[in-house]
């Protein structure tokens, strides 16, 4: 499995609530609640993000709610991958559960930075910025988590058991 | 090498003799909880199960928490998904308008969550029945799909932080002023993945409402689950609100912890976060300004029992909110309710000027019963105070006990009790 496109960067600590706001929380249509994605710290995500995009954040990403909302809303935008140095754990088993790839690595965190092209491969953890031409070593799922991300998430997971 | 508390449950849930740090384990849960916004996201989730149906109708609870009764078309549709799921599959634990509660104040109270119960739920403050000595956590909507279906769910077993507490807290001083000084101190992922251990002579000095607070902001810290060791006023709790047998664990002698940290609650003072991260703290003493509020919020998931309601109208009766001040209380459950009004506390409340609201998560995450328009103010006793969460992206939260919060709602700005 691999991802490759372009960053979108943001800080330390990014929460569900500014992922996705609970006032549109009641919305069940997913095109609908993606169009809200990021809007209370980043109004113009929805109209900049392209499919296969890259997300990279700080630490502690995807704090606060358990909402799979907020998981949900980012792979509907497209993002191909969310690269931080630590996630949040209801967001990191909300994300290997519905199949959005994310990763964690402390120094791509810190040095990639908006723009930058950037390859994933999940297998090994590789994660390179071919802007910068510096490669990373991220943290690799264990097999585990590796089978239900290969599945798209736990419901194929579970099917296939 | 000895396991901790959560360790042990977790152990014993999976059917294994021993379990350690990091390894990957399934294990079997007594519950599984969904509330109005994750379940309808959960049930969506299942209609994609091979297997039909959920495992035990009886170890499901449903709870219509966040936005009842309905505040718009939306949010009654996925109540009534939540509703027909539960009249389809037998759902015996489904509480609707009427018998509803902030479902952290609910299930223990309906003696749902007992000690040594391995519980999730798809909601992050599930982790508050750590109070009770159980292994509890929050999750999202497909884990709780997976739990209904199956009545399992993977876990990585945490490793763990110890806190141990020592001496009694003051006055005015409870169980948010512990927790507030704790994240203040580690920081809001200062416990990521693992657990929080509370252990100590002092525990016996925190009322089971103080450790309920405690154990719900494990999430706010990043932990995966607080947790309590079990003493008589858990024992006298148990008994007083289950039926259901409960199974006491205790960690190792030489369980391994990660950080260790004491705490003497006689030294800690009221303790308020500012915007815009619940680990963003100034004791209450440390503050030299006036921050003057618009709106005060006492009730919640993590403040609405109870205790927090004696407190607040303790320091409310006879007095009158500020006049530009707009203060609600929202007693965590219909039971709660009942007592606060058989007490005369409702009354102290309408008197004082509050208004008071059902049970309702509602202005806690912005849904509804106290939105704040941009440049406004709240104190309040909810537990996070993110960007925009109970309104306006430019509108400001500070969390706070009861205490702290009925005495700011009298004075106009943030103020001791």
């Amino acid at each position: 499995m691999e991802a490759k496109g372009k960053v979108l960067k943001y800080k330390d600590n990014v929460d569900t609530d500014v992922i996705i706001p609970a006032r549109y929380l009641a919305i069940q249509d997913r095109k609908e609640l993606a169009s809200h994605c990021m809007e209370d710290i980043d109004r113009d995500f929805t109209k900049k993000v392209k499919p296969g995009d890259i997300m990279v954040a700080g630490k502690n990403f995807g704090c606060g709610s358990s909402r799979e909302h907020a998981p949900m809303v980012i792979k509907e935008s497209g993002i191909g991958c969310v690269i931080a140095e630590t996630f949040a754990r209801i967001f990191y088993r909300n994300a290997i559960n519905i199949g959005l790839p994310i990763i964690e690595c402390r120094e791509a965190s810190e040095e990639i930075e908006e723009g930058d092209e950037v390859t994933v491969d999940f297998e090994t953890g590789i994660i390179k910025d071919e802007t910068k031409n510096k490669t990373y070593k991220g943290q690799p799922f264990p097999e585990f988590m590796q089978k239900i991300m290969k599945a798209q998430g736990l419901v194929n997971y579970i099917n296939e058991e | 090498m000895g396991m901790t508390m959560t360790q042990k449950i977790l152990a014993k849930k999976a059917g294994l003799d021993h379990v350690e740090a990091g390894q990957l384990i399934e294990a079997k849960l007594d519950l599984v909880l969904g509330n109005d916004i994750t379940t309808p996201v959960a049930i969506d989730v299942m209609k994609n199960f091979k297997k039909k149906g959920v495992f035990d109708k009886d170890r499901i609870a449903l709870v219509m928490d966040h936005f009842i009764p309905n505040k718009d078309i939306k949010s009654a549709e996925n109540c009534k998904c939540c509703r027909d799921f539960a009249h389809e599959n037998g759902i015996t634990n489904y509480f609707d308008t009427g018998k509803m509660g902030i479902e952290h104040a609910l299930l223990p109270e309906s003696g749902l969550t007992v000690a040594g119960d391995c519980i999730i739920g798809a909601d992050s403050h599930t982790c508050t029945y750590g109070a009770l000595g159980a292994f509890s956590t929050g999750v999202g909507s497909t884990d709780m799909a997976a739990g209904m279906a199956t009545g399992k769910a993977w876990f990585k077993v945490p490793g763990a932080i110890k806190f141990n507490l020592t001496g009694k807290p003051s006055q005015w001083v409870s169980g948010k002023d512990v927790i507030l000084h704790i994240i203040g101190m580690i920081g809001v992922d200062g416990a990521l993945y693992k657990s929080m251990e509370f252990t100590g002579d002092g525990v016996a000095n925190l009322s089971m409402d103080d450790r309920f607070t405690i154990a719900n902001m494990a999430i706010e810290a990043g932990g995966k689950n607080g947790i309590f060791p079990v003493d008589d006023a858990t024992k006298e709790y148990l008994a007083a609100h289950s039926g259901r047998p409960s199974e006491v664990y205790e960690a190792d002698a030489d369980a391994v912890y990660d950080e260790e940290y004491t705490i003497d609650l006689s030294e800690l003072k009221s303790t308020v976060a500012f915007p815009h991260l619940p680990s963003n703290t100034k004791t209450i003493d440390e503050i030299n300004e006036k921050i003057r509020i618009d709106q005060a919020v006492i009730g919640s998931c993590t403040n609405g029992r109870m205790d927090d309601l004696r407190i607040a109208a303790g320091i409310m009766k006879g007095k009158k909110v500020a006049d530009d001040v707009r203060c609600i209380v929202i007693p965590g459950t219909q039971k709660i309710y009942l007592q606060a009004l058989e007490e005369g506390l409702i009354k102290t409340f309408i008197e004082a000027g509050a208004v008071v609201s059902t049970p309702t998560c509602g202005p806690c995450l912005g849904g509804y019963m106290g939105i704040l328009a941009a440049g406004e103010r709240c104190i309040s006793t909810t537990n996070r105070n993110f960007v925009g969460r109970m309104g306006h992206v430019d509108s400001e939260v500070y969390l706070a006990s009861p205490a702290v919060a009925a005495a700011s709602a009298l004075c106009g700005y943030i103020a001791a009790p």
